[in-house]
């Protein structure tokens, strides 16, 4: 039962290069909030100053309410699971998972309840015996979170811990742990690299980039309403279009002047939000989901534009195509049944009710 | 395999790897031969050192016939040295003195490399670095002024003061290897251990010596060595018997006048050689891992 508090948090390093700028967010109980972002964002630095891994150079953090600044991390009340496992490879998976409670002098009956109960949890029980090195890659994650689950702490931490396993591993260890998360319900402040994760996993993702959070939000959110230019192009896969554009307005109604002569009109639910913007450039972002080939759609606001495709990608269940539109590079996602080929013009629909626009000297979203 | 197959029945660009296999086998016979080579050159005075051990006094003196073989081989110089008071007392020197430095180096290395190599504090670095460079002062440029110290301390002639000198000789090279046996646990097993409510002594005893035991195998088996085979510091604090280490014991008090007992001093010296080569043939493995990881990570 905990919250977590961060507060102005700022983590300077020697030399004046400061990781965090000055973050503030406010982890509910039971939350699963996910810290997304490229290398080098803070994402990583800030969890290990919650876990107490890392000094703070300024502000506050508090766990279930109490100021955690200066107590070291075991007596935190947190758990931690590390990308590479941090497994004790002397001792066996039993040992490995019971390490915390006997430390902290658990009764052994309590601590052979809890390691069996998590053991189960996380279907290792028959691994207990085995040391580190005789287990794959997805069973040592495993038991890294049971070494976790045993302890029952108010938060867990997990610093990338699927970045080591392949790609099909990776699916499957996502789905365990937001089972696990479902039974335990503990609150678990998550980082990683991968949008795919983040999206799925969390209850809130916070998208940071150079030490600023830029946005926090529900996935689904984050997905249709990016703040930033920044979140717009991270979250969501093949990353969104950006295509530099004019907004003109033309007896009342709003529409897009696309380079090599393309014109897309603004649907009208949108001019009221964007009219004081006409006249000006702006980025016009569109995901690749939402520019489809042509095809009668129930979408309102269909604006058709003709394109001529550089590569086709097919999926099997789709076709990346993509573009070239005077240096932006564009990608469309096509039905597989629809005839494309390489320098074949294609014509495309854009669902301009998805559409985005971006001020480029702010890169905000407008 | 194909490759070579194929370099015989066939001409061509197949052709080199013939001649690789010929590469190959003159590399094989060069490593070879000059293995051999540096094996009968190092096995030879041993080797020596046991024919003359099982020669009566009379064969040994006698010009007659090859010295490199024994013609009436006997345990007597063995027995006669097993039997005199002043070699077993040697060999207790040896033994508590050595015991004692292995002790006192692990204890001092294992505290130092761990400080040196996990806590960060202002001048560790220049301090792991300062560690490695007295390795590098030979003793024997050392023990005159050891000699001034060990006499201030009332210890010469004495068994504790070569408990005191030898560390200087094994600490900086054992805290070393260490540091780098230390350096290459990856840095979240101890953040695992800190967030799994280890305080830093139960890290460094729960955590580092059971994962860096290869490394702490490899630094005892140094010391015990250095320790057992030391040879000036001996020479320059101990001077009556009763205080000797087998090293000087053997060479100095095994020789009656100008009377040398070459038989027993042979045996006495082989006897004292094989603790380290059996230490050394049933640790090698440990050996070689600890000082490989020392190497590359210090």
């Amino acid at each position: 039962m905990a919250q977590v508090s961060l507060r102005r948090i700022v983590k300077a390093y020697e030399g004046d290069v400061q990781a965090v700028k000055g973050i503030d967010l406010e982890i509910a109980d039971h939350e699963f909030v996910v810290l997304v972002g490229p290398s080098g964002c803070g994402k990583s630095t800030t969890l290990r100053m919650i876990a107490g891994l890392e000094e703070i150079t300024d502000g506050e953090i508090a766990i279930g309410g109490t100021i955690v600044n200066d107590i070291p991390p075991r007596d935190r009340d947190i758990a931690m699971v590390f990308q590479n496992y941090a497994l004790y490879p002397h001792m066996s998976v039993y040992e490995n998972m019971a390490f915390g409670l006997t430390l902290r002098k658990f009764p052994k009956a309590e601590i052979d309840k809890r390691v069996k109960e998590a053991a189960r949890i996380l279907d290792i029980t028959p691994l207990l015996e085995r040391k580190p090195k005789a287990l794959s890659g997805g069973q040592r994650q495993r038991v890294a979170m049971g070494r976790a689950i045993v302890r029952d702490p108010k938060v867990f931490l997990f610093d990338e811990p699927l970045s080591n396993l392949d790609a099909k591993l990776r699916v499957q260890m996502r789905t365990e742990i937001k089972k696990v998360h479902q039974t335990v319900n503990t609150t678990t402040v998550y980082v990683t690299h991968d949008q795919v994760e983040a999206m799925t996993l969390a209850d809130r993702v916070v998208v940071m980039n150079h030490g600023v959070i830029e946005q926090v939000g529900p996935p689904q959110e984050l997905y249709h309403n990016p703040a930033t230019r920044f979140v717009a192009g991270f979250i969501g896969s093949p990353a969104m279009n950006f295509i530099p554009a004019r907004l003109e307005e033309a007896s009342g109604a709003l529409r897009l002047q696309l380079p090599q002569g393309i014109v897309l009109d603004v649907p009208e639910a949108r001019t009221a939000r964007y009219r004081q913007h006409a006249g000006k450039p702006v980025l016009f972002g569109i995901r690749p989901e939402h520019l489809t080939d042509d095809k009668p759609t129930d979408k309102t606001n269909p604006a058709p534009l003709s394109l001529t495709p550089e590569v086709i990608e097919p999926m099997g269940m789709e076709t990346l195509a993509h573009f070239k539109l005077d240096g932006a590079e564009i990608s469309a996602r096509l039905d597989p049944a629809t005839p494309a080929s390489v320098g074949a013009p294609l014509r495309l629909i854009a669902h301009m009710d998805q559409m985005h626009l971006i001020d480029p000297t702010t890169d905000r979203v407008l | 395999m194909s490759a070579t197959t194929a370099g015989r029945d066939t001409p061509g660009i197949y052709h080199k790897a013939g001649s690789l296999r010929a590469e190959r086998r003159w590399a094989l016979w060069t490593a070879y031969a000059s293995l051999i080579f540096a094996a009968v050159i190092f096995l030879a005075p041993p080797f020596y050192m046991l024919i003359t051990s099982l020669k009566t006094s009379g064969e040994i003196a006698g010009m007659a016939g090859n010295p490199w073989l024994v013609r009436d081989p006997t345990l007597e110089n063995y027995w006669a040295i097993l039997g005199n008071p002043l070699f077993r007392q040697f060999m207790l020197n040896s033994i508590i003195v050595t015991a004692c430095v292995v002790a006192l180096t692990m204890v001092i290395s294992i505290l130092a490399a761990f400080a040196l190599a996990r806590m960060r504090f202002w001048g560790s670095q220049v301090l792991a670095t300062g560690v490695f460079l007295t390795y590098l002062v030979p003793d024997t440029l050392l023990f005159i002024p050891l000699y001034q110290i060990v006499g201030g301390l009332g210890l010469l002639n004495s068994i504790w003061g070569l408990v005191l000198v030898y560390p200087t000789l094994t600490v900086p090279f054992c805290t070393w290897i260490m540091i780098g046996y230390f350096a290459s646990i990856p840095k979240e097993l101890d953040e695992a251990a800190l967030i799994d409510g280890a305080s830093w002594p139960q890290m460094l005893l729960k955590i580092f010596i059971p994962v860096a035991l290869p490394g702490i195998i490899a630094a005892t088996i140094f010391a015990f060595t250095v320790s057992w085979a030391a040879f000036v510091y001996p020479t320059a604090f101990v001077t009556t018997p009763d205080n000797m280490p087998l090293t000087i014991g053997v060479v100095s008090q095994l020789v009656r006048a100008d009377t040398f007992a070459w038989g027993q001093i042979m045996a006495g010296a082989l006897m004292a050689a094989l603790p380290p080569v059996v230490i050394y043939a049933f640790l090698m493995d440990y050996y070689i891992a600890g000082l490989t990881a020392g190497a590359t990570k210090g």
